[in-house]
């Protein structure tokens, strides 16, 4: 871990006037959300990469996780890093940006330049802050949508993404059947364990519990909940990785120390990673946000809409879909992959599933996986195919 | 199970242009445009095979990952999981067929797997290695080895087929699940099929390997 310390760039900055192609939807146009709010007007905030083809078949829309954002596969805006799925997403990539035609935008509720609590409301000119609603992972989707009208595309060719992205793919197949020919929906689940939300309770928690949270209207008085946000991000980071992918990285090695201190410092290796994460955390992530993001992932129940019967989600569903999960996710574990399969089955879809076998947890999908990447392209390189995506090349 | 160790898969599959004397025989019961699980699907020969030649809507389950990756990059939908375990989740009338390729003596549990087949499919088509072949035979009686043949290629301790039987044993089996037989073919080692009016004992002694058409039977109570 080199604690290179990223240039400190105000997140409202990023919040209103993101370094991304954006859309401005008017109020007149409002989203219908799922908590009765009509929301107007939105901005979205999005990246594309690669060109859209004469028939518009060959788009593909990348929906990124709890903290993820647009900059899939460009040096991000804030942390000078290479975008977050640089491995499967580029010229030769999987998600082959030479052919295909890739979308990402940042969710409703996020803060990289789609609406969210962090950005400026027009009404009050100031952060929305609570006053924003509650969003779900239907509305992230419902907004996506009108940005895929907007681009003009009737049918998308392949929905992809990982986690709370695969959830956002699962919504899209059951919402819009006909605009999904391809889904690839990368350790996720279809609704959100009771576990899973208890983690998100307490990094919430601990965001509210910081005194410069001041009941989410911090913005307003120049402070952030760092401390709160930056232990909401380590306990999250735990989940993301499997004890042994932490024993092979860290064990119980101390950090440029050859002995205990017998103090409160970070003496082992993985509290100063920890801590290391948590405080990079902070420079790009808004922790109001980061209430609105995990709320969505709480409330999403995709069989909940559908009478309690996953299957009856995708009975409309006409799309190929790949599922894949990784043996050491116990955030994701492949027993939730599979009761999505079983309910594609159920209800007659096409459904290819692997599960890899990999000690990386739940971070495995952003990593270089090698089976990850050679499942995507094989599946991918076949739905081409079948869509004749390659015979309208332009 | 895996595709590295399908008995028959190798060897065999290469003399005859890729495709396999069993898959032949299978890919000739299938009625074109009609819904098929191959469960054990390994690299998706069979799949590709009745995809091409009967435009069938090709489904499949395979354990290992290298057999389920080879699959989806050749466009077929195929899930990585287990017959033991998995065929269980699928709903009754799923499929037109369930197939079973040189899997069933792999399973931990032939009968139960052969049960679900007839419960999720209308109907299902199981190959297998007869080991009441002449030359297995042979080898117990005169060698005392345990047999390897073209069809069981793999020595005892490293083959993963833990459940053999002959075709009068399968046979049998398929009286107490109450199976109705449409078409049985026993084949010989060069995968010719023996004679349609030759008697039980004649295939379970010339016959190398078996493919059985089944449906369930009238009193079936699998439903």
């Amino acid at each position: 871990m080199s604690a290179v310390t990223p240039p400190r760039i105000e997140v409202s900055g990023e919040a209103d006037q993101p370094h991304s192609q954006v859309v401005r939807l008017e109020a007149s146009n409002a989203l219908a959300m799922d908590c009765g709010a009509a929301f107007g007007p939105l901005t979205i905030a999005y990246q594309t990469y690669g060109a859209l083809n004469r028939n518009r078949s060959n788009a593909i829309l990348v929906c990124h996780a709890l903290t993820g954002d647009q900059h899939v596969a460009n040096v991000h805006p804030v942390t000078g890093k290479a975008g977050w799925w640089s491995t499967m997403v580029g010229p030769g990539r999987p998600i082959d940006t030479d052919r295909y035609f890739v979308i990402c935008s940042n969710v409703l509720g996020g803060c990289m330049g789609t609406t969210g609590p962090a950005s400026t409301n027009p009404a009050t000119g100031r952060p929305y802050g609570l006053d924003m609603p509650v969003v779900t992972i239907r509305d992230m989707v419902r907004a996506q949508a009108m940005l895929i009208d907007h681009l003009g595309i009737e049918q998308l060719f392949c929905v992809v993404g990982g986690s709370m992205g695969g959830m956002q793919v699962l919504q899209w197949a059951a919402s819009y059947p006909d605009r999904v020919y391809a889904a690839i929906p990368i350790a996720t689940a279809p609704r959100h364990s009771s576990q899973n939300i208890a983690f998100h309770e307490v990094g919430r928690q601990a965001i509210m519990a910081d005194p410069n949270w001041l009941g989410g209207r911090y913005y307003d008085h120049g402070s952030k909940p760092e401390k709160g946000l930056a232990v909401a991000r380590m306990a999250a980071h735990i989940t993301y990785m499997s004890d042994d992918s932490l024993h092979r990285k860290f064990g119980r090695k101390l950090q440029g120390r050859s002995a205990p201190t017998f103090s409160f410092d970070a003496d082992f290796q993985i509290e100063s990673y920890l801590r290391y994460q948590g405080s990079t955390f902070v420079e790009r992530f808004d922790a109001n946000s980061y209430l609105y993001v995990t709320r969505a992932m709480d409330y999403f129940d995709l069989a909940e809409d559908y009478g309690g019967v996953l299957a009856k989600a995708f009975q409309k569903s006409r799309s190929r879909f790949c599922l894949v999960s990784f043996s050491s996710d116990w955030l994701f574990p492949t027993a939730e992959s599979r009761s999505i399969v079983h309910a594609l089955n159920a209800s007659g879809a096409s459904v290819s599933f692997v599960e890899i076998d990999t000690d990386k947890g739940h971070d495995a999908f952003l990593l270089d996986v090698p089976e990850l990447l050679a499942t995507t392209s094989g599946f991918l390189e076949a739905a081409a195919r079948a869509r004749g995506i390659d015979g309208d090349r332009q | 199970m895996t595709m590295d160790d399908t008995p028959g898969g190798g060897r065999r599959a290469v003399e005859k242009e890729s495709i396999r004397s069993d898959h032949r025989l299978i890919a000739d019961m299938v009625e074109p445009h009609t819904r098929v699980l191959d469960v054990g699907c390994g690299d998706g020969a069979l799949l590709k095979l009745l995809a091409a030649e009967k435009a069938v809507d090709a489904r499949g389950i395979e354990l290992s990952q290298r057999g389920v990756n080879h699959c989806v990059a050749k466009g077929l939908s195929v899930i990585q999981g287990d017959a033991d375990t998995d065929l269980a989740d699928y709903p009754d009338d799923a499929f037109d067929y369930v197939i079973l390729s040189q899997t069933l003596q792999a399973t931990r549990r032939p009968k139960a797997v052969v049960e679900h087949m007839l419960r999720i499919g209308r109907r299902a088509i199981v190959s297998f290695p007869n080991f009441g072949y002449w030359r297995v035979r042979m080898q117990l009686m005169f060698k005392g080895r345990m047999p390897v043949t073209s069809t069981l290629s793999n020595p005892w301790y490293e083959t993963q087929n833990i459940h053999f039987c002959t075709i009068r044993d399968f046979v049998e089996m398929l009286d107490e699940l109450d199976a109705h037989i449409e078409r049985a073919v026993a084949l010989n080692s060069v995968g010719t099929p023996l004679r349609v009016s030759a008697p039980w004992w004649v295939w379970n002694m010339f016959g190398d390997q078996a493919v059985f058409l089944l449906r369930r039977g009238n009193s079936s109570s699998f439903r």
